[in-house]
């Protein structure tokens, strides 16, 4: 019945590519079509409002400018409410400004996208800087990934510019995630999720001693967490909360939320090199690699505990320890495949309490940070593997690499390099650092391998911008807010600008046509190929800290 | 092709001077420019210190471990340098055969009227010299005056003398090559140290050997990788130890040295200089290597037809019977008046006629006198024993002829030859005495074996375009006949820069060929352009390439060299890559299974012992250098087919084969290995 439950939901998703790809491509393609007449008028205002009467054409440069730009302004306004929020309006439970680190902390893992919490919503945040600042930045940014995405995808299938980010940033919010929240977030309200600005519900419980129940505007958070692909809770135990995912109907939905829109990326690209078969090859090599380790991951934790198991406890559920008997197995080990591939970071159940095998799917996920991959960064990411395998291969059919008929050269191939070095960097070196000094050390709670895939798991959540925790690493200090602030900066900044750049390099060459000597990027040997670049280069990287961490835990352990 | 001495890999002179050579390259300050290697290097002097000094590192017990490991870190280093230095071997040794032709001469230079003896040595670009008959020509430049037969065997290997001559496409002289007949004056075209032959001396050297643009793309990727692997090793003491577990500096080292990519890092450059190489012992020499790479890319190929398609004489190819005549008759008469005759022309008459099985009387010939062919005539032939007068000649002149016997001339010979004519044939006529019997149709012939090429040029994705003077009727016969996918006919030399700038505005990647002063400027608008050694010095000083041999159809060998150049860089550099997975699961149980025992799990090998299983590791990436270095050199096989056809089947060998084959050979060693240790 389990795989049934997976199965049926990965269906969906495949049958909903198409469409939303295609939604997607009308939107950003800026060529007139019916969604216009919905849209059109509002974006109208809006762009006189700011003054973007005729939205040119932006150089990669200019692009990358506006964006960055923007979201510095994003952030100052972000931190100025957090640091002010105990004397600003809609604050009922009378909630205290936000210490400085974890301010800074919290607003970088806003606006990158992150949503690594290091404070918990109920008691550290006013509803007015949930809904101004959270709810805000988890518009922007997904707004903003969504728009380099597409500028990216405009620029490597070689259209007239990458485009306006001010057009893209506008039109992301009208048409793509504004429409869908409130979709989604009237769906949850239906379906039990509260959404409210009253203060805390104070009760009496049956052994007459008082219960405070957190409520507040939680749908609508929820819809756009989901949806943006941010992930930072209502509540301090984010979805596994009764109020922020009440049923598996719930679940479902928010699963869906989250994968669609990264989901279908791949055939808005498609759409866009005007070859669909494109789309469908980056699409295949995600699909791959997501099954591959969700598997692993529904295995583990099917097969239960070991150390649990060994004391004769009834090992039929699988590891149910961290999990919602609500959804079981099948639906935590999606929500958690899903979750880091999309690099959303909500969680459903608690990975720090997966089994050691099942652990490495959400770490591998995160690390490879390309398997449909959150706003945007993900088709990024996965396409700048395309390009990688295009070079490392491409040479094998006796031509300099093309990618989509532009040469893949030295230029690029040094951005990229960027590109592909962050990643580790930001990771291992950290966690390195961490390891070495006693600030770092002091916030482990658990020793030996389970310890270091803590430590592991907090940097390549941070460092993929996906946000969700380990969990059980006390990271409320000077010293974690700063280093996670600090790699979520690097890694959603560098390699975004980097691709722009790459982006910008090759819309400047010239198209070389296609013959029947021309490297295929559109079949599925490519396809394999793909998914063999992203394991040699992308994973075997993280492979010594992946044996060190959950693989010696699991052969310990069993 | 035939030209093409099959060298042998290795002589004894330049495997000593490799040897030697590989020690001199461990110099630091050249072997940073293989940031790879020198990443080696340094692991290498980090463990030779952990040797000399074993008390200061506290690497006492292991000083036996990091000897092997430093020994054969060593030879990783002294591999790749010797892949290197045996590919600039080869180069040299070619070289050191031109300088040989570089000798000093003397000159007769020219002052006013006087001729003044100076070394050639001292001339300058304009300076005007007299070469006579067994003099070395001093300098390269053009004859301004007179004929003389040239024997330029010392750089093109070819030993018939070729005629240069005043004026025309004929008229460019190389130093160093011998006038054999008769004196020319030549005007010197070039300074001393930048003559043709110093070119190209530097240039088979590797002195000038300036790294292509995919080699340096590519080299950053190797750097980017290096440097990830860097991270990951520096990272995981920190990370090991916080789990208690100490590695030893030797371990690590070796773990980064198995990861980064040392054996397309080791035999990158190699691969460049024996592609160049390769491209030389073909006798073409390529002004760069970013030509021979621009030459795997190539999309469209101008090709001439005189010449490179076609023979360029004319071929009889059909008996064409006037008036009442037979084709027999024909047949026979036109075999008669050329059986003496020893032009191409001539002799095709006689291939014809034994091809279309006609019969001939032996010893009819007997007694006869040849008649030659003469300017003013316009005719040869045959006068027999029994006076018969056999002739063939332009149709003009035979119909003279024969008025001026009182013959009569058939009604349809007129219409016949123009037929001919406009299909850009060239109509013979056939009379005997005063009888016109008809026509030879002598046509242009395609060079056998052409269709065939064209046709693997397609399935490289390659397209062909023909330029011919000739009118639009006989450039399509003759297109259709070779196979060309288009042709451009009444073609000026104007009209070939048009056809490549309008396809590089396409952003088509264009190869031509050419041998005329009026072809320089297209030469130096295609991507490759290969000049002909015997065409003028302007055509020398566009073209990217120039052909020794003077064969213009070698230009599709060239493209096919650059294929096979980035396709054993592509191969290489996939297989070194795909090396990783078996390396990890060599080292990674091994440092880690001392203190976590169930990490013996992971030993998927089933490898001796930790240390056996890191020197096998090493050992395997060591010497998976030299055994690759032949193929380095030779390039891997290629042959025309489609990409897709092409790529699977690389990528089983070479991907595939990356994967599993180190598998196997660190197993075999460590077999070895755990003999000892």
């Amino acid at each position: 019945m389990g795989i049934v439950q997976i199965v049926a939901v990965i269906l969906i998703l495949v049958l909903l590519v198409k469409p939303v790809g295609t939604y997607l491509y009308y939107v950003f393609s800026n060529e007139p079509n019916r969604t216009d007449r919905i849209f059109g008028g509002i974006e109208k205002w809006i762009f006189q409002l700011g003054g973007l009467k005729n939205r040119k054409g932006m150089s990669w440069k200019k692009y990358a400018i506006s964006f960055l730009s923007t979201n510095v302004v994003l952030v100052a306004f972000g931190y100025l409410i957090l640091r002010l929020q105990g004397g600003l309006p809609f604050n009922p439970n009378g909630i205290g400004e936000m210490e400085q680190t974890l301010s800074f902390n919290t607003v970088i893992s806003f606006i990158t996208n992150t949503n690594l919490q290091h404070y918990s919503g109920e008691t550290g945040l006013s509803y007015f800087s949930q809904m101004a600042v959270i709810t805000m930045l988890m518009f922007t940014s997904a707004a903003s990934g969504f728009s380099v995405a597409v500028a990216f995808v405009r620029g490597i299938t070689g259209k007239e510019s990458l485009g306006n980010f001010f057009e893209d940033f506008v039109k992301a919010h009208t048409r793509v995630f504004l429409p869908i929240a409130l979709l989604v977030a009237l769906t949850l309200v239906a379906l039990q999720v509260p959404q409210t600005l009253n203060p805390t519900i104070e009760v009496t419980t049956l052994e007459g001693q008082t219960q405070q129940i957190a409520i507040g505007p939680v749908a609508s958070l929820e819809s756009i967490k989901h949806l943006g692909t941010n992930g930072g809770g209502f509540f301090g135990v984010n979805s596994a909360h009764p109020f922020e995912n009440p049923s598996p109907l719930t679940n479902v939905i928010e699963i869906l939320s989250m994968w669609t829109l990264p989901a279908s990326l791949p055939y808005m690209y498609g759409l866009f090199a005007r070859n669909k078969r494109q789309g469908w090859g980056i699409f295949s090599a995600m699909m791959v690699l997501f099954v591959l380790l969700l598997s692993l991951n529904f295995y583990a934790e099917s097969k239960g505990n070991p150390a649990i198991n060994a004391m004769g406890i009834d090992a039929s559920q699988g590891s149910m320890e961290g999990k919602e008997v609500r959804f079981g197995i099948p639906q935590s080990s999606l929500f958690t495949a899903v979750t880091t591939a999309a690099t959303t970071g909500s969680v459903n159940n608690m990975h720090d309490t997966q089994t050691p095998l099942g652990g490495i799917t959400p770490l591998a996920l995160m690390m490879l940070n390309n398997v449909f991959g959150g706003k945007g960064v993900g088709v990024i990411n996965m396409l700048m593997y395309a390009i990688l395998a295009v070079f490392l291969c491409g040479l094998m059919v006796g031509r300099t690499p093309e990618f989509l008929g532009r040469k893949i050269e030295a230029k690029e191939m040094k951005l990229i390099a960027i590109a592909i070095l962050i990643h580790p960097l930001i990771i291992l070196g950290p966690t390195a650092i961490s390891f070495l000094t006693d600030l770092g050390q002091g916030a482990i709670s658990n020793s030996g391998y389970h310890g270091l895939s803590q430590v592991l798991y907090e940097y390549t959540s941070s460092a993929a911008n996906n946000g969700s925790g380990f969990e059980g690493l006390a990271d409320n200090s000077t010293f974690w807010n700063m280093m996670t602030g600090l790699v979520m900066l690097l890694g959603r900044y560098i390699s975004m600008i980097a691709m722009l750049a790459v982006a910008g390099s090759l819309l400047r060459k010239k198209p070389v046509p296609e013959t029947i000597g021309t490297f295929r990027t559109d079949n599925g040997l490519f396809t394999g190929i793909l998914i063999g670049t992203v394991l040699i280069i992308g994973a075997l990287t993280f492979l010594p800290v992946l044996v060190l961490g959950p693989v010696a835990e699991y052969l310990t352990l069993r | 092709m035939s030209k093409v001495q099959k060298k042998k890999l290795l002589t004894g002179p330049i495997v000593r001077n490799a040897l030697k050579d590989s020690f001199i390259k461990l110099n630091p300050m050249t072997l940073i420019k293989n940031p790879v290697m020198f990443v080696v290097e340094i692991g290498t002097i980090i463990v030779l210190l952990m040797v000399l000094f074993p008390g200061y590192f506290g690497a006492k017990e292991s000083v036996g471990f990091n000897i092997s490991v430093f020994f054969i870190l060593l030879f990783t280093v002294l591999f790749a340098n010797f892949a290197e230095a045996l590919a600039e071997g080869r180069g040299k040794a070619q070289a050191d055969s031109l300088k040989k032709t570089k000798r000093e001469s003397f000159a007769n230079k020219l002052v006013g009227d006087v001729v003044k003896k100076v070394s050639s040595s001292e001339l300058r670009k304009g300076d005007v010299v007299l070469v006579s008959q067994g003099e070395l020509i001093p300098g390269d430049g053009e004859v301004i005056e007179g004929l003389a037969s040239v024997d330029e065997s010392a750089i093109t290997g070819e030993s018939a003398p070729v005629i240069k001559e005043a004026g025309g496409d004929f008229n460019s002289v190389t130093g160093g090559t011998r006038v054999v007949s008769d004196e020319i004056k030549v005007r010197i075209t070039s300074d001393p140290g930048e003559s043709f032959l110093d070119r190209m001396i530097l240039l088979v050297e590797g002195a000038k050997r300036q790294k292509t643009p995919n080699e340096i793309a590519l080299n950053t990727l190797l750097i980017s990788l290096t440097i990830i692997f860097l991270i990951v090793v520096v990272t995981l003491r920190p990370i090991a130890s916080y789990l208690g577990i100490n590695l030893d500096i030797p371990v690590l080292i070796s773990l980064l040295v198995c990861l980064i990519p040392t054996t397309i890092g080791g035999l990158l450059s190699a691969i460049g200089i024996a592609g160049m190489d390769r491209v030389t012992q073909f006798n073409v020499v390529a002004m760069s290597g970013k030509a021979v790479e621009a030459a795997g890319d190539i999309n469209t190929m101008i090709l001439d037809k005189t010449g490179t398609i076609t023979f360029g004489n004319r071929m009889a190819s059909e008996f064409v019977p006037v008036g009442k005549e037979t084709e027999t008759d024909l047949a026979l008469w036109a075999t008669v008046s050329s059986l003496k005759d020893e032009t191409p022309e001539g002799r095709s008459v006689i291939e014809l006629n034994k091809k279309l099985g006609y019969p001939y009387e032996a010893g009819l010939e007997e007694g006869g006198q040849f008649i030659e062919f003469r300017a003013e005539t316009r005719m040869s032939g045959m006068d027999l024993r029994d006076g018969l007068k056999v002739r063939k000649g332009a149709v003009d002149s035979i119909k003279n002829w024969v008025l001026s016997q009182r013959g009569q001339i058939p009604a349809n010979l007129d219409q016949k030859s123009n037929a001919i004519a406009s299909m850009g044939g060239t109509p013979l006529a056939v009379a005997v005495n005063d009888r016109i019997y008809g026509l030879i149709y002598l046509k242009d012939t395609v060079k056998p074996g052409m269709k065939e090429r064209f046709d693997e040029l397609r399935k490289m994705g390659i397209k062909t375009i023909m330029c011919t003077g000739d009118n639009p009727l006989t450039a399509s016969t003759i297109a259709a006949e070779a196979g060309v996918d288009s042709f451009i006919a009444e073609s000026t030399p104007e009209n070939k820069i048009e056809v490549i700038r309008r396809e590089q505005k396409e952003g088509k990647l264009v190869a031509m060929t050419g041998d005329g002063t009026n072809d320089a400027p297209a030469l130096a608008q295609a991507d490759v352009g290969l000049a002909m050694n015997s065409g003028t010095s302007a055509a020398k000083e566009a073209a990217n390439m120039v052909d020794l041999d003077s064969d213009p159809s070698k230009i599709i060998e060239v493209v096919a060299i650059g294929k096979q150049l980035l396709m054993t860089r592509g191969a290489l550099t996939t297989f070194s890559i795909a090396n990783d997975i078996a390396k990890y699961f060599a080292i990674i149980p091994a440092m880690f299974t001392l203190a976590i025992p169930e990490m013996n799990v992971l030993n998927v090998m089933g490898l001796g012992s930790p240390s056996s299983a890191i020197i096998s590791a090493l050992i395997f990436n060591a010497i998976v250098i030299p055994l690759l270095i032949p193929l380095a050199m030779r390039g891997v096989k290629y042959k025309p087919m489609s990409s897709v056809k092409l790529l699977r089947q690389n990528i089983f060998i070479y991907g595939l084969g990356g994967i599993i084959v180190p598998f196997i050979g660190i197993k075999v060693i460590d077999l070895l290995v755990s003999m000892w240790v």
